[in-house]
């Protein structure tokens, strides 16, 4: 009779499951598979995570949009820090970039992520929206190896998994002329229609951009990315205090007063003591001369 | 007695995988291009690919990863979760089913390809800012990282393959 009883609250499970959302199945499975020892609570939480991230429904924004929004966005950032040429070095980036965004929750944007290096000599990143993220020299220059660059790239892959960038367009906006722009349905925008959603995507590149150059995010937002970078960081296999190492030279290379992250950002002596909580204790990774040796060819003039 | 409650048991089951089929076996690809692969994992090879709006039923699940068939059958294999979508999304008139189209934006579930900002407001936005150059963001959209140089990239590292979300 026992095992009948097991079925049944199984089988209830199922049909609430069944009339609930994804997310509830997928916790429902999850749980389960941690009850049984299929899987630890690290990986249920992450399944949870990016369950709940395909499933939730606040997302007025669609990833296509989100696109359009990502491209003005670096398009924006790069008339003021020009883009640096260096093919080697831009390659590189792209390769340690890529697929540290496949070790992430958000592997799949609309257009995928790409990585381009800013000819300046700042302390200096941003990820705009689905993924185009661009990184100064003067931050590459805080890299002694290859697992720092992978903690600078898993942070800004963080803030854009997390949506940061989207969700620094003004609250009011969002509510007002812009959810018509986004939601409306039927044919393509007219003469006016279309001058009114130019107003509304110009307004919220704006918001977008003056939040990532002048202001900067919010403390957490800037939390949540480093402990999303570590969590990138372990699943990619590369030993995350990378991004502990770089802090520690960041915070001797930055300039007290200076525009950059000396502004935007929190300081990386309180970031450190929270990327470290973050790591907890973990096996030691063993260095890699291979690794060195192409960090040192592809950044050798950065 | 024991009949019934399994009869009982079978009924609840069926009914359970009827709702599933109803709120959440189909998706539909919310990128520009997704790689279907033969195992659920980014190293696995790809099989085929998909377009922005394909349709899919989903018959597996493997931590964020769904095994999926499009309606032909010409794509069959798995796909990371954050490439798809619950909701429908409608290609616009000239690329697609256009049919339906308003009454299925006011309900929630379905999203209009190319609505509110697209290639139009773009261009609009570049016409009355010249001095912004999207030329660079063309450039840096343009760079391929091949699956077999990411696997290459891995493996002179000495880095773990990443299977996703593990």
């Amino acid at each position: 009779m026992n095992r009948y009883f097991l079925c049944s609250v199984a089988a209830a499970a199922l049909i609430v499951a069944g009339c609930e959302t994804l997310d509830t199945i997928s916790n429902v499975t999850t749980s389960a598979a941690v009850a049984t020892g299929v899987i630890n609570k690290d990986q249920a939480d992450s399944i949870n995570r990016t369950t709940s991230a395909v499933g939730k429904t606040f997302d007025t924004i669609t990833p296509e949009q989100e696109y359009w929004v990502g491209r003005t966005v670096a398009a924006t950032i790069l008339a003021t820090f020009k883009p640096y040429d260096s093919e080697a070095a831009n390659h590189y980036l792209n390769v340690v970039g890529q697929y540290l965004a496949l070790c992430s929750d958000r592997p799949e944007t609309f257009g995928g992520y790409h990585f381009q290096i800013m000819d300046s000599d700042e302390i200096n990143a941003f990820a705009a929206p689905g993924g185009l993220i661009l990184v100064s020299r003067g931050l590459l220059r805080c890299c002694p190896d290859e697992e720092a660059v992978a903690g600078v790239l898993a942070h800004e892959i963080g803030h854009v998994e997390l949506k940061h960038g989207l969700k620094s367009i003004d609250k009011s906006r969002m509510t007002g002329a812009l959810t018509t722009v986004l939601s409306e349905a039927g044919k393509n925008l007219g003469g006016k229609e279309l001058a009114e959603a130019t107003k509304a995507f110009e307004g919220s590149i704006t918001d977008i951009t003056s939040t990532m150059i002048n202001s900067g995010y919010s403390r957490s937002f800037e939390f949540q990315a480093d402990a999303a970078a570590v969590h990138i960081l372990k699943n990619a296999g590369y030993d995350p205090n990378g991004l502990v190492v770089m802090l520690s030279e960041m915070e001797k290379r930055l300039k007290p007063g200076g525009t950059d992250f000396a502004k935007t950002h929190p300081d990386p002596r309180v970031r450190i003591d929270k990327v470290k909580a973050e790591i907890g204790t973990i096996p030691a990774v063993a260095p890699s001369s291979a690794r060195q040796a192409r960090f040192a060819k592809a950044l050798r003039g950065v | 007695m024991q009949r019934k409650i399994c009869l009982i048991i079978v009924a609840l089951c069926a009914a359970a995988a009827a709702g599933w089929a109803a709120t959440a076996a189909l998706m539909s690809v919310q990128v520009k291009k997704a790689d279907v692969r033969d195992t659920p994992s980014f190293l696995g090879n790809i099989v085929s690919s998909l377009d922005y709006g394909a349709r899919v039923s989903v018959d597996q699940e493997n931590g964020a990863w769904f095994r999926v068939t499009n309606p032909d059958g010409t794509a069959a294999g798995w796909l990371h979760t954050s490439a798809l979508t619950k909701k429908t999304i409608v290609m616009q008139a000239g690329s697609g089913a256009g049919g339906g189209a308003q009454t299925a934006a006011s309900s929630g579930e379905m999203a209009l390809a190319g609505k509110g900002f697209n290639a139009d407001i773009e261009k609009e936005f570049k016409a009355g800012h010249k001095n912004i150059d999207f030329k660079c963001v063309d450039r840096m959209e343009a760079i391929k990282i091949t699956p077999a140089a990411l696997k290459a990239f891995v493996k002179e590292g000495g880095l773990a393959a990443p299977g996703g979300a593990r």
